[in-house]
């Protein structure tokens, strides 16, 4: 069985706010020396997913692909130390600024290229444009089957069997592979890379693609064949200030909040 | 008029009545084609909708298609697509808009795809400007926010529940209620339901709360999840948590509120030790009223939060529970 999980890598989404800054004119997050790129945190749960898979069932060859800059070479090979066998990497000038519909294109052209892929994951969304487009959009591109939102995924010979979380609840998919499955956080935190793994990984392959590779025209990909026009990016402003409750006890404090409450009719 | 943008609204029903946050979407698109002098299509999809077509009348729609079949008792993509794209095909709205919720976010980017353009995701706001619509997003985890326009005819988008409101019910609205046969094909239907579980402490309760009491690593531990949920039945709220907290294993996955959980904006958040990362903040920043406790003063939390208390969680916890349950005696 051969599974490929996309992955991307983003702006640290944990980098304190002080630090996070964007260029409105560019309309891109400024990267300054503090900011790391990191792998979408999805992404890492949509690799620990394809290895659970993997243990389970066994012979399962577990590619990644990612669609950046030659820098995002860092993630893939921490893809790859996860446990991962191989990797492709769609690097090309021309794939820069693309919107979901222009991402989602590219990486299911490269599904295409590879051939007999069994299982597409990804994480639920990414984590920085939050749109969680991607999985969907193969999915459709390709005409085959998707879940979204999975907390658990089992494969039966040719069969997916996926837990999906509901707005109430969740519940139990079943579909024949090939499929399109999107992990969500509630799938559990993903694993740390292994000594070994890391070791190993230095002689996987990763393989680059260019647009050309896929037998795609620069006006197809990226910021040309986006539908999506970028008007602005900026960071909202916050002119909170915090009223600290008064009181020499937690009784007192907790009266004073509750008195505020009223006053401003909250409860 | 003729060439006015239309918006089709794509409603969720929940024991035969619309979902507050289609009603919400609703509301949005009245304002919207109010100002363009268009109309506001709603498409209900589900089983057993007699009483759906008079609501979302009600609530702000002109006209009402509704595909009432037991295949759509249940959302799959598979089986709702057909019937979605055929009334698109035979309306063509110039905007079609859902709630962001599971259903929502799965089928959205799917009717994008099929009309071939993209989608703007968990919109806070909708503009229209010169005959464009502008969608507001946040993005980066919520750090910033992104305003985007569509080169194509037709956008699609989904609308962050609890960010807009539902029109004041007018009963006197009329309009007409279309039955449409089902297009589709079960035999098309590629995936399959074999269970499914409602959950107790589950999204919906969580998303659509108005008070939620979520708590962090100042918990100290499940005996602090304990006193939260006290307080939360106390209000008639949620208990929802940091990643901290679920990572822990203190509280359930489920109430993983933030980036990587869920996104609330109740009337009012209690965020207890929780420190306020900025990916917890993502999840909570809609919120009308933030109140932040915790022994460090230097919490980033206390930037977004209205009122403060600096103190011990339990002691808190236990007084608030205590003060909220004299006043009710």
């Amino acid at each position: 069985m051969h599974i490929v999980v996309c992955i991307k890598a983003i702006p640290d989404p944990d980098i304190p706010i002080t630090l996070f800054r964007v260029d409105e004119n560019l309309k891109t997050v400024v990267s300054a020396v503090d900011l790391r790129y990191v792998m979408s945190p999805f992404d890492e749960q949509a690799i620990e997913g394809a290895l659970r898979v993997r243990e389970m069932f066994g012979e399962v060859r577990i590619s990644l692909l990612c669609m950046g800059p030659e820098s995002a070479r860092a993630i893939v090979k921490k893809g790859l130390s996860l446990g991962a066998d191989e990797a492709i990497l769609l690097s090309d000038n021309a794939f820069e600024e693309a919107d979901s519909y222009t991402t989602a294109l590219t990486l299911a052209t490269a599904i295409k290229k590879i051939g007999n892929v069994d299982l597409i994951l990804g994480g639920r969304q990414a984590a920085d444009t939050d749109a969680g487009v991607v999985c969907c959009g193969i999915s459709e591109l390709l005409c085959l089957p998707a879940v979204t939102f999975a907390k658990s995924l089992v494969v039966e010979e040719n069969l997916a069997r996926v837990e999906r979380v509901l707005q109430n609840g969740v519940e139990t998919i079943e579909m024949l592979l090939p499929a399109v499955v999107s992990i969500t956080h509630e799938l559990g935190p993903p694993r740390s890379p292994s000594l070994r793994e890391t070791m190993r990984s230095a002689n996987k392959p990763i393989t680059i693609w260019t647009a050309a590779d896929l037998d795609l025209k620069p006006s197809q990909v990226g910021r040309e064949g986006a539908r999506r026009v970028l008007k602005n990016l900026y960071v909202p402003e916050s002119k909170m200030v915090c009223e600290l409750m008064e009181g020499n006890t937690p009784e007192e404090t907790a009266s004073s909040l509750i008195r505020r409450l009223r006053e401003d009719k909250l409860i | 008029m003729k060439d006015a943008v239309n918006i089709l609204v794509l409603v969720e029903c929940d024991q035969g009545l619309p979902s507050s946050v289609s009603l919400e979407v609703l509301g949005l698109a009245r304002r919207l084609c109010d100002k363009l002098e268009s109309n506001v299509v709603a498409l209900a999809l589900g089983n057993g909708l007699e009483k759906v077509g008079e609501s979302l009348l009600t609530y702000g729609a002109d006209q009402v298609y509704m595909v009432d079949a037991p295949i759509f008792t249940s959302y799959q993509a598979d089986a709702w697509l057909p019937d979605v794209l055929n009334i698109i095909e035979s309306n063509m709205p110039g905007v079609i808009l859902l709630g962001h919720t599971t259903t929502g976010a799965d089928l959205a980017p799917r009717i994008a795809f099929r009309l071939s353009t993209s989608v703007a995701m968990s919109c806070i706001d909708i503009r229209q400007q010169e005959n464009k619509f502008t969608f507001t997003r946040p993005c980066y985890g919520g750090k910033a926010h992104e305003v985007s326009t569509f080169h194509s005819t037709q956008a699609v988008a989904t609308i962050q529940p609890k960010t807009q409101d539902p029109i004041s019910p007018n009963p006197k609205r009329k309009g007409p209620i279309i039955c449409v046969k089902s297009v589709l094909d079960p035999k098309k239907v590629r995936t399959k339901i074999v269970k499914q579980v409602v959950e107790e402490n589950n999204v919906d309760a969580l998303v659509n709360a108005e008070i939620v009491v979520a708590g962090g690593g100042g918990m100290k531990g499940p005996e602090g999840f304990r006193l939260a949920h006290e307080l939360a039945s106390t209000l008639g709220g949620a208990v929802g948590a940091s990643r901290v907290a679920c990572d822990l294993g203190w509280c359930p996955a489920s109430y993983q509120i933030g980036l990587s959980g869920q996104k609330v904006a109740p009337r009012i958040y209690f965020a207890i030790g929780i420190s306020g990362t900025m990916q917890h903040i993502a999840g909570c920043s809609n919120s009308k009223v933030i109140i932040a406790i915790n022994t460090d003063p230097d919490a980033p939390m206390f930037k977004v939060a209205k009122f403060g208390i600096i103190g011990d969680c339990h002691q808190v916890l236990t007084a608030l529970t205590k003060a909220i349950k004299n006043i009710k005696s």
